[in-house]
């Protein structure tokens, strides 16, 4: 990795100690560790669409800051909000001169953010800078026969111009799962929104959004599905939790981060699987049977 | 326009115009000039949080905010002092909480409106990185909360300025109440002394001293050990 800082976001403090747990260990494993940004802020969670709303740019902007106080030029997310976030912002502040002036005007306890702090997700890190053939190097337990869904989302891939693949035809998670010698199932739903935070306000809709994501994937014959956004995850686990008294006995569907996918092919301990998941590990070949 | 002479000040209170002694704090300047505080005013020390002031040095476009016991009076200072927050504060029993993460988000959910402007930390006379304080609440660091914000004066110039209706300080006082009740560690030491306190060893003493005379107490403590 370039000198690059982590970038947390709420949600991984908050909520998903897993997938940050599992993040870390991964990127120990692949020699480049995690280097948390110092005071950073929340993203500013829902990038604002309006032109010259240049206050909810600000939380972003800080965030450059701090990367470039500490001379990082690069931010490196886990979850794809904040990705999604600090990089829209990232790209609208830098595009128009006369905002960026605003906003440093604005921040003048700060240094002036003066542009080219790159926002990657960890995901582009491990494509273009580790490489999966490196990834595919590192594993001990290869995931042999296990079928796995790669779930996009939408903060990930769109709007396309900051998105981190072709936003209808992305492959980057399969290439992961690939390089974890586990089998990718591609199913119609994996790049459709999960219904985000309307959680709060219309869960009905949201329910009915993740359950025609997690039917699509199940009748894809998935029996894990992998996301990169702790979002994603609340809402799919909840409509999971609906569903499950529907599935017929033994069919059931583990949903994890990315990352935890990973920590298991390394076999790097970072923490509580869900039990089906745990299941699943137990019945892959260990690393001795992996010798030729 | 400079409006000092070698020994006074020209300070402004409330729009009007008074020549003041030079030196003096902004709380006694104004008394100096005849007015008095019936609100915004408590401990004279810096500690209470009573004295808001909020002023604008001549020529200058930006406001400032101290307070009035702690500060110099500079000539050319426009003041107004700010006796009182009308910021609403959560109630809630200590021992019946959940302190997990969410905790403060629930009881004061209008924090999630911080866009980090900042304006906070700008308008605090103790220094304390607020808006910093604000987004550790956010993310459930209820330790790191209740440790940038331990100078905290309760004075309520953060909640006046912030444009998302925060009540920083409030919520703040909450993160450190759960940080003391929940999460900082246990003394032995303090353990054991209330143990003694409630056997009694100490009521012989204790009432000795309140049956000495002065005297007798200025005697006994200037003889004292001090570690």
């Amino acid at each position: 990795m370039n000198n690059a800082a982590y970038f947390p976001g709420c949600s991984l403090k908050a909520e998903a100690g897993d997938y940050e747990r599992s993040a870390a260990a991964v990127m120990e494993v692949l020699g480049q560790p995690l280097e948390e940004l110092e005071r950073w802020t929340c993203c500013g969670t829902v990038y604002s669409l309006t032109d010259d709303d240049l206050m909810h740019q600000l939380a972003s902007v800080r965030n450059l800051i701090r990367a470039q106080e500490c001379g990082a030029d690069e931010i490196v997310t886990l979850c794809s909000m904040c990705f999604n976030t600090l990089k829209r912002s990232k790209v609208f502040i830098e595009q128009d001169s006369a905002r960026l002036e605003t906003v440093n005007a604005f921040m003048d306890e700060e240094q002036d953010y003066e542009g080219g702090v790159e926002v990657f997700h960890l995901l582009e890190i491990l494509r273009d800078q580790v490489g999966f053939e490196s990834i595919e190097g590192k594993v001990t337990r290869p995931l042999s026969g296990l079928r796995v869904a790669p779930y996009y989302g939408c903060t990930l891939l769109r709007p396309r111009e900051i998105g981190i693949d072709e936003p209808d035809t992305p492959t980057i998670l399969q290439d992961f799962i690939r390089a974890l010698w586990a089998t990718p199932v591609e199913f119609a739903f994996q790049a459709e929104c999960c219904g985000t935070y309307q959680i709060v306000d219309s869960p009905e809709m949201v329910l009915e959004k993740s359950h025609r994501i997690l039917n699509s994937a199940m009748r894809a014959g998935a029996d894990v599905l992998v996301t990169s956004c702790p979002l994603c995850m609340h809402n799919l686990r909840l409509c999971y939790e609906e569903l499950r008294s529907s599935l017929p006995e033994k069919r059931e569907l583990s949903i994890i981060y990315l990352t935890q996918l990973a920590a298991i092919a390394f076999e790097v301990e970072t923490g509580e699987l869900p039990t089906s998941m745990a299941k699943l590990v137990e019945g892959l070949p260990t690393s001795m049977e992996l010798v030729p | 326009m400079n409006t000092s002479s070698e020994n006074t000040i020209r300070i402004y209170v409330m729009g009007s115009a008074y020549e003041v002694p030079r030196g003096l704090t902004i709380m006694s300047a104004m008394e100096h000039a005849g007015w008095r505080f019936t609100r915004g005013a408590g401990c004279r020390s810096g500690f209470c949080g009573a004295c808001s002031t909020v002023y604008r040095q001549e020529g200058d476009y930006r406001l400032r905010f101290v307070l009035a016991c702690q500060t110099e009076a500079e000539d050319g200072m426009y003041l107004v002092q700010l006796p009182f927050t009308p910021a609403p504060r959560v109630s809630y029993t200590l021992a019946e909480l959940n302190p997990d993460e969410n905790v403060l988000l629930q009881h004061y959910p209008e924090i999630a409106r911080c866009v980090s402007c900042n304006t906070c930390t700008k308008a605090c006379p103790q220094d304390i990185e607020v808006m910093d304080y604000i987004q550790a609440a956010l993310r459930g660091d209820i330790a790191q909360t209740a440790s940038l914000s331990f100078d905290c004066i309760q004075c309520g110039l953060c909640s006046m300025r912030c444009p998302a209706d925060i009540k920083h300080y409030h919520m703040a006082q909450m993160a450190r109440r759960i940080y003391g009740r929940y999460m900082s560690p246990v003394t032995a030491h303090l353990e054991e002394r209330i143990a003694e306190i409630e056997k009694g060893v100490y009521e012989e003493e204790v009432e000795a001293l309140v049956k000495m005379t002065r005297s007798e107490l200025e005697e006994i403590y200037a003889a004292r050990v001090v570690e």
